[in-house]
């Protein structure tokens, strides 16, 4: 199975090159990530993130053959070869595959990520019916993975401006939760040139999430409320 | 080499559900807090836990924390601490709220009331009937706790230390804890991070058995360094291998899959859990159906061309249900056992899953360990809760949904106790002149190794081993070879040799320091299995099938030098009710 892999470590090298792997390996069953773990084994030099392997804690995404993804749960056998991997696009590179993403969670931060309720809460459960919770579903499973921020151009040319697909998803969760009292400070928070009005709709992000989550649909959910409440 | 040093009131080290909640709390306090993770604080294992978390609330069927507090000493086999028990069921319903109000987003009944759904080992009476205990969001009640946690933890400002590694404790001449010496990953930097209090959250050693449900980062990091650091570890012996791991891949399948009506069937397609336990059926408790699936294997009714799993049937539970209480076990079964599982039943077999041993603790996670004729007393400044902690409350075998529990209910505590001690603590004390050679001397074996073994190949060895030598039954003569082998595998890893040796994101050398705790927990887990002459939860022995309490009631503690074990008593006493009298389990 042959690789060409994207390797970068800055003590050494003044400039980011392609190196080719072979692995003695049937696609089989196995996943991205274990080819990686067995190249890893075989150069341990090679830097990527994992953790779960299962496609729950969003830390090996990265360029899969043009396309973002996380190795853990993209087949072999679904890969064209050579499979080209990069990291991440439109994040610095710390290494290899691995990407600084302070960027990413800044921007995840600056929308107030936590339920806003200012009423004293009850002695048991605050109630919320099975409907009012559906609101929230295809929001809260975000893993923060950054395929679809890093596959967004708008975020590519503005990232310290645009909030990103996923921070604007996690934003329409909490507007979407009615415990939350804070949609109006949540949408004053987006009223901007940038923070949320660069989003022209390209799709990429809603194609890469490996949740199966729409990010273009909550924030076109959000443009709805801002437009709703300037007439 | 002078090592740059920093000082906190409390250091916590580990960001998954236990290190958060107690972060949230001493954030709150007003505490200097730093908070240290290997890995972004959301991509914790905690995050892949499915089926719920514990807790008599009583919105489906009736239910109370005498119940829960039964089941849980039952599901022990009777080694759980009966006063920890107590605490941790009577707090349940109150920390759970809590979750819901920090904005966790659970399912809902009709009336608006938190979902729960039976899980294995949780009834009604008193072991009567199953009981829906289990508070769920869908089945991805660990990544909605987890992220709520992170969430809270932004708003409350806390310290977070992104990618870094502790990676000793230190200690001074009286035992006390005085802080850790960690490495910040992206720079390879070292650094004293000096505490009056130190908290470890550090998580499971899933990974050191070659199918498991845990995470490559679930080393037993917090268990390695205290016991380097001469704290015994408590009960390793108990390891639970979880029914459901997907064939192969050792993805977990959660048991809240039997808890919304799915169960197991060999390759008869018969239901064989009625013939081991009556009663409960596949909702037993998680050793007693390990057990049956390994029994049904070896006697040769497992599926499969090399008739090495069972199946596990939910297609008649419907579309609907499937969608909506168990996508993300849809999506499992899809990518890694590749069925539908509306339509086809999964391939499962026992995988190792959780560790009931750890660092031993009382119920407001102080650490205690044996001093001067006292079998537990208190280590100054040092804490400890979640997966790396042994309170104990699981004694010998996990009921499902009590870990997440565990973390919430013992993050809380410690973090109230630790507020309470610094209180009449108020100046850190002098660090020792070594208090970062340990750490320094590994890194530099590291750098200076010539002629090492890879660490993937001793880290397979050792996974190898701990895999045919201690797995769902243990054998004696298996037992025996297995001490001697891991002893081996211990020597090899103390000369184990990376070539990368970049100053910069180096995951060789994090990967290397990791072996270091997984091999002490393997020790300890091999030479305590070898030592238990009883079968008790889930430490099934060939040669003694049944529970000794005559000679066996007792917690192992493992001393890392000279590998030594010894023997605390388990507290029997709750804090207000009476006793739980020892039984014989049936389900
Ligand atoms: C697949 C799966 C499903 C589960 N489902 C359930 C369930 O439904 N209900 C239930 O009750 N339990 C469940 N469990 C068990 C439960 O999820 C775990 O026991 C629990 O989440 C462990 O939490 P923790 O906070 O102790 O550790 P973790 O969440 O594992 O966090 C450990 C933290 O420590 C950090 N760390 C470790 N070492 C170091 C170091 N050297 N330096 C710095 N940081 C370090 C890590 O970065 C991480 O932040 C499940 C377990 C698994 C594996
Ligand atoms: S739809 Fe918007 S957010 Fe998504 S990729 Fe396009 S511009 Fe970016
Ligand atoms: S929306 Fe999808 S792609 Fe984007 S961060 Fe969340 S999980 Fe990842
Ligand atoms: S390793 Fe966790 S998402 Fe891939």
């Amino acid at each position: 199975m042959k690789f060409r892999i994207y390797r970068y470590n800055p003590e050494t090298d003044t400039q980011p090159s392609m190196q080719s792997f072979d692995l003695n390996l049937e696609a089989g069953d196995a996943m991205l990530l274990d080819a990686l773990v067995m190249l890893k084994a075989q150069d341990d030099s090679l830097g990527f993130r994992r953790s779960c392997r299962e496609g729950v804690c969003g830390s090996d995404a990265m360029n899969i053959n043009g396309r973002n993804g996380l190795a853990c749960i993209t087949p072999l056998s679904s890969l064209k070869q050579p499979i080209e991997l990069r990291p991440l696009p439109g994040l610095p590179v710390i290494r290899d595959l691995i990407v600084d993403m302070t960027q990413f969670f800044k921007q995840y931060h600056s929308i107030k990520p936590y339920l806003i309720n200012n009423d004293p809460p009850p002695e048991t459960e605050r109630l919320q019916s099975p409907k009012e919770r559906a609101e929230i579903d295809g929001l809260y499973e975000c893993i923060l993975c950054a395929c679809c921020t890093t596959s967004c151009p708008s975020f590519w040319w503005n990232p310290d401006k645009f909030v990103g697909p996923s921070g604007l998803l996690q934003a329409y969760r909490f507007i979407a939760d009615s415990r939350d009292q804070a949609t109006a400070e949540r949408l004053d928070n987006l009223e901007d040139p940038y923070r949320l009005f660069r989003c022209h709709t390209i799709m990429n992000c809603v194609d890469v999430c490996p949740k199966e989550l729409n990010p273009t649909q909550a924030i076109g959910r959000i443009k709805g409320l801002m437009s709703k409440r300037t007439v | 080499m002078a090592v740059v040093k920093r000082t906190f009131d409390v250091v916590v080290v580990g960001a998954g559900g236990a290190g958060m909640r107690a972060a949230l709390a001493l954030s709150e306090a007003g505490l200097k807090v730093a908070v240290l993770s290997k890995v972004f604080p959301t991509r914790s294992h905690t995050v892949a836990a499915q089926g719920g978390i514990a807790a008599s609330l009583g919105n489906v069927s009736e239910d109370n924390w005498h119940w829960h507090m039964y089941d849980t000493v039952k599901g022990s086999d009777y080694l759980g601490d009966q006063d920890a028990i107590e605490f941790m069921c009577r707090a349940a319903p109150e920390v759970v709220y809590e979750l819901e109000h920090f904005g966790m987003p659970f399912d809902r009944t009709d009336s608006g009331k938190i979902y729960q759904r039976p899980f294995g080992g949780h009834m009604q009476d008193y072991g009567k009937n199953p009981v829906q205990r289990a508070c769920a969001a869908a089945d991805r009640t660990g990544h909605a706790l987890l992220h709520t946690l992170y969430q809270r933890n932004v708003q409350a400002n806390t310290n977070f230390f992104v990618e870094w590694m502790a990676l000793d404790l230190i200690r001074d001449q009286d035992g006390d804890v005085l802080g850790v010496v960690a490495m910040e990953i992206e720079t390879s930097e070292v650094m004293i991070l000096q505490a009056r209090a130190t908290l470890f959250a550090t998580g499971g050693a899933g990974r050191i058995f070659q199918a498991s449900t845990n995470a490559y980062i679930n080393t037993g990091d917090g268990l390695g360094m205290a016991a380097r650091a001469g704290i015994p570890l408590e009960d390793m012996e108990f390891f639970q291998f979880h029914p459901t791991g997907v064939h192969g891949a050792g993805v977990l399948i959660t048991e809240g899959v039997r808890g919304e009506g799915g169960y197991l069937i060999n390759k008869d397609g018969e239901r064989f859990m009625s013939r081991y336990a009556p009663n409960a059926k596949d909702l037993a408790s998680r050793d007693v159906v390990s057990r049956a699936m390994a029994t049904e294997i070896k006697e040769g009714r497992g599926c499969g061309k090399d008739a090495d799993h069972v199946l596990l049937k939910l297609d008649h539970l419907g579309e609907d249900v499937i969608s909506h209480r168990l996508p993300g076990i849809r999506e499992i079964a899809i990518k890694f056992a590749h069925v539908d599982p509306a339509k086809d039943p999964i391939p499962v077999v026992p995988t190792a899953h959780y560790m009931m041993g750890g660092i031993p603790t009382n119920y407001h996670g102080q650490v205690v360990a044996p001093y001067d004729g006292g079998p537990e007393e208190i280590v100054q400044g040092f804490y400890a809760v979640g997966e790396c902690a042994c309170v104990s409350v699981h004694g010998a075998n996990r009921l499902g949904c009590n870990s997440l529990l565990d973390l919430i209910v013992f993050g809380r505590e410690a973090a109230r106790q630790i507020i309470e001690d610094l209180k009449s603590n108020p100046h850190p004390k002098q660090l020792p002149s070594d208090a970062a050679d340990r750490s320094l001397s590994r890194l530099a074996r590291l750098e200076g190794q010539k002629n090492g073994e890879s660490v993937s190949e001793v880290g397979a060895a050792m996974r190898r081993v701990m895999q045919a030598h201690c797995g769902v039954f243990r054998f004696p003569d298996l037992l025996a070879e297995g001490v001697r082998k891991i002893y081996e595998v211990a020597e090899r890893a103390k000369c184990t040799e990376i070539k990368d040796k970049s100053k910069v994101f180096n995951t060789a050398r994090v990967e290397a320091l990791e072996l270091d705790n997984l091999i002490e927990v393997a020790q300890a887990t091999m030479t305590a299995a070898a030592a238990r002459q009883e079968s008790r939860g889930g430490h099934a022995r060939d040669d003694f099938p049944d529970r000794d309490d005559d000679n066996w009631l007792k917690h192992s503690l493992y001393f890392s030098e000279g590998r030594h074990l010894d023997y605390k008593p388990v507290r029997l006493k709750p804090l207000t009710v009476e006793t739980f009298p020892l039984k014989t389990r049936v389900y």
